[in-house]
């Protein structure tokens, strides 16, 4: 017990328990035949939560080791730029239409989000953390640090939307009869973020390749857009 | 490779440096993604160890999300609370922006008329099949 107690306050037993549950998870996914369900990422949390709660250990114990791994967000935010630029000659050539179905599908997304949970009556808190729930979560987590609401809450919704996009997108395909492959991609990019374009890949290249710039423009969009829709909704 | 992770580690020092200075509302580091692109789009191509490192980064991004994720446990209480409220927001929300995109799809390519459908979109895939 005494060195649960030693290992436990150190960062490098939290990094190595990550990393190893995350890599069960991912293998876990793998067996099931990637299924959104199992998310490596959703199965990675509900463990590590349990762990942390049967151990009765804090949440800031454990980030004290996870930070370093979070810390990461900042470079790979920066790093989306590379796969913008790779298709910047195709998002040059149809920019106005890509455009338009962005802003509209980010609005979208912001909007009718607010317009529910005000129904229900949330807090602002929650209601503010539940806005980005479309943008991939490290420009979600910045943007609820901005704005006011709990960025950790706002990462996990950000993840349970991811999942609930693909889930949903084979259904509203059917249902609209969409055949057109970048239309798919840019639609799961935009409505699921990271979780939408894993998912566009299995389709095939070029829905993987629209769904990738959908994650960016809308993680920028949103960036720039939420505060503005936030304040004429009546938020802060 | 230790070039590329310089390279994104200043852009987003920049970009950060360019928020507080602003006052702009947008995170940081995606200032710092847009003043990446920008220099690409200056050099018109992307560095090897930029593309080394950014790639690896966005290859693994799904382990970066778990730390915060976790932070999930901070809520657990107000979760129950409110989780009903919370999935059928997400649901609705999730499938009315699928399908406004789709729609918006479909109305630009029809207002681009007859002139080859909807454009430059079904050019690569789908529709022809």
């Amino acid at each position: 017990m005494e060195f649960w107690v030693y290992f436990a306050a150190k960062p490098l037993f939290w990094l190595i328990v990550t990393l190893a549950v995350f890599m069960f998870a991912l293998a876990l996914n793998r067996r099931s035949g990637g299924t959104p369900f199992l998310h490596p990422v959703l199965v990675s949390m509900a463990v590590i939560i349990s762990f942390l709660l049967v151990t009765g250990t804090r949440y800031e114990t454990y980030f004290e080791g996870a930070q370093f791994i979070h810390f990461l967000l900042g470079p790979a935010t920066v790093a989306l730029a590379v796969p913008l630029f790779d298709h910047f000659e195709r998002i040059k050539k149809m920019w106005f239409v890509l455009l338009v179905a962005c802003i509209s599908g980010a609005v979208t997304a912001i909007v009718s989000v607010l317009l529910v949970g005000l129904m229900f009556d949330l807090p602002t808190e929650v209601l503010l953390s539940l806005a980005p729930k479309s943008v991939t979560s490290p420009i979600a987590i910045g943007i609820v640090e901005k704005i006011g609401g709990y960025p950790s809450l706002a990462a996990g919704l950000v993840l349970i939307t991811g999942a609930m996009g693909c889930l949903m997108s084979a259904l509203v395909f059917k249902l609209l009869n969409v055949t057109d492959d970048a239309v798919k991609g840019f639609t799961l990019g935009l409505a699921a973020h990271g979780f939408g374009t894993a998912y566009a890949f299995e389709t095939s290249a070029v829905a993987g390749a629209f769904a990738g710039l959908a994650m960016g423009m809308t993680g920028l969009l949103t960036a720039f857009l939420l505060p503005v829709v936030i304040s004429l909704m009546g938020f802060n | 490779m230790l070039n590329g992770f310089l390279a994104l580690l200043l852009c987003q020092l920049l970009g950060e440096l360019v928020v507080l200075a602003s006052g702009v509302p947008v995170p940081g580091p995606v200032v710092g993604m847009v003043l990446l692109l920008l220099a690409l789009v200056v050099f018109k191509r992307t560095p090897k160890s930029v593309r080394l490192v950014s790639e690896g980064l966005l290859r693994h991004l799904a382990f970066l999300y778990v730390p915060a994720g976790v932070g999930l446990m901070v809520h657990l209480e107000m979760i129950s609370h409110y989780w009903l409220a919370i999935l059928v927001a997400l649901l609705v929300s999730t499938f009315v922006t699928l399908l406004v995109t789709v729609l918006i799809f479909r109305l630009l390519g029809r207002l681009n008329g007859p002139t080859k459908g909807s454009s430059a979109l079904s050019g690569s895939s789908g529709e022809a099949k």
